[in-house]
């Protein structure tokens, strides 16, 4: 079942490897795997080994199986249907048929993979899996032979931008913490708390790498000089943790992780904290509340972290993403890394594409690709007789872009330009049915329950915004409303304490700025273009369910 | 270690020590920043927005109660955008919650009030939320009106970081953001209250009061927290 | 609570424990985990509060919750929640004392590609039609 052959044995011939990550064993890939197990010995094909493996990226058609000596993914292989298996069986036989050929399918040969690397290649529960492949290779390196200004440098010299979605260049603020006196000691954090709807990579990588985001957090703490740290996982990504946690017993077991890292002085443990529901903890004052045990509110800053993190400690705080891509920039160095991209967006992103594009998953891609080259010629387009309409970027705090920026260079200054953010990667493709003033809807009712309630602006202000778009959805708006809501968006912008506040106000702004036609008619017409909104509905749409 | 900084606040040269507020710093220069969450004597969290100001070479609005001076900086307190802001920050309070000043014990004694008074609020743009909210009046000396709450939090401060006791806390989130004593129960039976009634004297509105005070009695003695806590200090 | 060293930053990891072991937290486990960790009641209160994963209400028999995330909600999660709401009205369930089912709304669960999804007593379904949904929570 694992990669790492045993010493002497005959390496398989070929092998199914079964896709483990969630979406794919929510279609039953468990099941799957068991079933491939028994036929695999069926048919005596004992030179076949049937492994598990992580997200394969194309999460809509799942379950999903690679042969990969075949270069060829099977897909919706369903457990209760045999005759889904007949052409990865044959597959597995020698026979090239059926499924789709990784190498011409532009879904597959458009990416560029770094941070997905292992992605569907390893067993993500079997630390051999990872070593096989040259894992914490980067690590043994780092605190054997490199001091922690190496590192640094080396991570400067990549470009290596925050994947969360700010885009803070990360060697400068691992410099930061490096400085730091830190006589009570440092802290790292990787900040697992991915919150936007429709942005599920990192819940991919977790569940597909983990050891890879452990091992770019521990050449982190060599580099600013950090013994401790801290993974803050969502409550809602129970296997994304299941296999952290694993992960974290075998790295301790095997010396890379705790006391004396790979034979070294340097020590880093590492602890894993579940959120409980709040998407304002991907704040980063926010997740340091939460991580002590407190109410999730965000502070002022500064103080930033870097300098007054977790319990006044100097902290340095990633997202999974970014701690993902550290061990390849360790092996093949910065210039390696800088060498993919633009001039001011370096190496790769990975997104979550879901929406009304045919092929949703997850796909890594160089920076500065079009938005249309990820959308049509790798997601695929839309479904026939759909058309493209508009792409959310950056979550609540994003916006949405129109046909008009399709050719836009997808980097984190043009996406900033252009009203929306880079994010921390999800990307939600809307076709002509989807009503952009629903849309602003739907983000604001989304901070409006996520404000935390701390500061007047955001708990107020996204209340009222969402109101006055209700009104609109409903019909019943006039101009005055378009008015105050614009009015309100500049103000919550200005005047909020964190980025949820701040951000809140994005969706707004950008569909006023690409649709604002959409909003003129549902106002002085009465009249949704999309046909979404049903208009003339009296009561606001009553809140009868809480959330969960 | 605190060092000197200057630094210029609405075009005057002031000098500051390095570990002061802004706000610190403009106070102790006669210029006078809108306050309501800050309170001297507790810590500062930044919450009610309206102390917020220009910083040179910053895009983003800071609040003056939390951030510290910094050699150079050029500050602006009053601008047409910051006055609009508060104006509307203030609204925000307003609306949120029910406060009809004509029958409220703080009438003329609250700082709400008094801040509405300064930016000329007399109408309000955004529709009253009017949510149905409880009297909580179980404890023997006093009471609290979630009505006319603005969650400023200088109570839970007070209680927690000079009485000491953490009787108050705040629960829920967003809107449904509500201050709590103990475990959510009625004030009265509260097992960690020590009627100290701190809590009374440094509320700005007329959220927590005393039993018997009428209308437009002036309650609040808040000076005394000052002293209070440097008698803390030096017992520590 | 013995693992986590009864330290008051053990708050979160104690309340999920609790709240596995119980099913929801009552006043009487609030105020014994807050004792032990030397949390502050009004404190546990808060934080119990303040994340929507925590619930102060004892559990329905099962659960049903709706993923509204970006996905979700254009391929429309609100339709699985009307259909399951009207069910759960013509079952006139909320006069029952010992509720039969709860239904959630949650922000995104991640596997967006299957939108719209639900969670019906911890299984994902994906891919979902009201009436499909509507077929899964009665045959529970």
């Amino acid at each position: 079942m694992s990669a790492a052959a045993p010493a002497g044995a005959q390496p398989p011939r070929a092998s199914a490897n079964v896709c483990q990550a969630a979406s794919c064993l929510a279609m039953g890939s468990a099941q799957v795997c068991r079933a491939l197990e028994a036929e695999v010995a069926a048919a005596g094909l004992d030179d076949v080994a049937v492994r598990r493996v992580g997200c394969l990226g194309l999460c809509a058609a799942g379950p999903l199986v690679e042969v990969p000596e075949q270069g060829r993914i099977f897909e919706r292989v369903l457990p209760g249907d045999p005759s889904s298996r007949e052409g990865l069986l044959a597959s597995l036989k020698g026979e090239a048929r059926g499924g789709r050929p990784v190498a011409s399918d532009p879904f597959f040969s458009r990416q560029v993979k770094v941070v997905l690397e292992r992605c569907g290649t390893v067993d993500p529960e079997n630390i051999d899996d990872y070593l096989a492949t040259g894992g914490y290779e980067a690590l043994a390196k780092v605190a054997g032979s490199m001091s922690p200004d190496e590192v640094t440098s080396e991570v400067v010299k990549s470009g290596l931008r925050g994947r969360g979605g700010a885009g803070y260049p990360t060697g400068l603020k691992w410099r930061t913490v490096a400085k730091e006196a830190g006589a009570a000691g440092k802290f790292v954090v990787c900040n697992a708390d991915e919150g936007d709807p429709g942005a599920f990579m990192d819940r991919s990588v977790m569940e597909s790498s983990p050891h890879q985001v452990l091992e770019g957090m521990a050449i982190a703490g060599y580099a600013v000089g950090a013994n401790r740290g801290y993974v803050y996982v969502r409550a809602e990504y129970p296997l994304a943790a299941e296999r952290l946690a694993l992960a974290i017993r075998q790295a301790e077991r095997r010396g890379y992780l705790g006391a004396r890292v790979a034979g070294t002085r340097f020590s880093f443990h590492v602890e894993l904290r579940m959120g409980a529901g709040a998407y304002v903890c991907g704040e980063e004052t926010a997740l340091i509340a939460s991580i002590q045990g407190e109410r999730g509110t965000p502070r002022p800053r500064p103080p930033y972290p870097a300098a007054s993190g977790l319990w006044g400690c100097p902290t340095l705080i990633n997202n999974v993403e970014t701690f993902a891509n550290v061990p390849s920039i360790i092996v093949r160095g910065g210039e390696w890394f800088a060498s993919i991209g633009t001039e001011r967006s370096k190496g790769t992103k990975v997104f979550s594409l879901a929406g009304a594009v045919k092929n949703t998953g997850v796909v890594e891609v160089p920076m500065g690709l079009t938005l249309r080259e990820i959308v049509f010629d790798i997601g695929g387009g839309l479904a026939p007789g759909r058309r493209f309409k508009a792409v959310q970027t950056g979550g609540p705090a994003g916006g949405c872009l129109p046909e008009e920026l399709l050719d836009m260079p997808v980097d984190y200054e043009s996406l900033t330009q252009a009203g929306s953010m880079m994010g921390s990667g999800g990307m939600i493709v809307m076709d002509d049915t989807t009503c952009m003033v629903d849309v602003a809807k739907f983000f604001m009712d989304f901070c409006r329950q996520e404000s935390c309630g701390k500061c007047v602006p955001c708990r107020v202000g996204t209340h009222e915004m969402w109101r006055l778009l209700d009104r609109m959805t409903r019909g019943v708006a006039s101009r005055w409303d378009l008015e105050q809501l614009e009015s309100l968006a500049g103000m919550v912008r200005a005047m909020s304490l964190c980025g949820l506040g701040q951000g809140a106000p994005s969706p707004v702004f950008s569909t006023l700025r690409y649709f604002r036609d959409e909003y003129v008619a549902h106002i002085d017409e009465h009249v949704c273009p999309a046909g979404s909104c049903h208009m003339g509905t009296a009561e606001p749409a009553a809140a009868g369910v809480s959330p969960a | 270690m605190s060092e000197v900084r200057t630094l210029q606040i609405d075009g005057k040269d002031v000098a500051a020590r390095s570990d002061e507020t802004i706000l610190c710093a403009a106070e102790e220069n006669e210029i006078h920043i809108p306050t309501l969450c800050h309170l001297e004597g507790l810590s500062d969290v930044g919450a009610c927005r309206l102390c917020v100001v220009e910083v040179e070479g910053t895009p983003k609005l800071m609040a003056a109660c939390t951030t510290t001076v910094e050699e150079g900086m050029k500050v602006t307190t009053t601008s047409e955008r910051l006055v609009a802001y508060r104006r509307r920050a203030i609204e925000m309070l307003f609306v949120e919650r029910n406060h009809i000043c004509a029958v409220c014990v703080a009438n003329n004694n609250c700082e709400l009030q008094a801040h509405a008074r300064n930016v000329g609020l007399d109408h309000f743009e955004l529709p009253l939320m009017h949510p149905a909210l409880p009297v909580d009046a179980s404890h023997e000396r006093f009471v609290m009106d979630h009505n006319r709450c603005i969650l400023c939090t200088r109570c839970v401060r007070v209680c927690d970081e000079v009485e000491q006791a953490h009787t108050w806390d705040v629960a829920g989130r967003g809107t449904g953001a509500r201050i709590v004593s103990d475990l959510g129960m009625p004030w009265g039976s509260s097992t960690t209250c020590t009627s100290c009634g701190k809590c009374v004297q440094v509320c700005p509105t007329g959220a927590l009061f005393e039993k018997g005070r009428s209308i437009s009695e002036p309650k609040a003695r808040r000076p005394y927290l000052p002293y209070l806590v440097r008698v803390k200090e030096r017992e520590r | 609570m013995r693992e986590l060293g009864y330290r008051p930053d053990a708050l979160i990891e104690v309340l999920h424990t609790a709240q596995e072991a119980f099913g929801y937290l009552d006043a009487q486990a609030l105020a014994y985990v807050g004792d032990r960790l030397g949390v502050p009641q009004s404190k546990a209160y808060g934080v119990a509060t303040f994340y929507s994963y925590f619930t102060l209400e004892p559990e329905a028999s099962h659960s049903c919750v709706v993923c509204t995330g970006t996905a979700c909600y254009l391929d429309g999660a609100g339709a699985l929640v009307s259909a399951v709401a009207g069910l759960l009205a013509a079952r006139g369930q909320e006069a029952a004392p010992d509720r039969w089912l709860s239904l959630e709304e949650v922000r995104c669960l991640g596997p967006c590609s299957m939108a719209p999804v639900a969670v019906v007593d911890h299984e994902v379904h994906g891919k979902l039609t009201p009436p499909g949904l509507v077929s899964v929570v009665e045959s529970l």
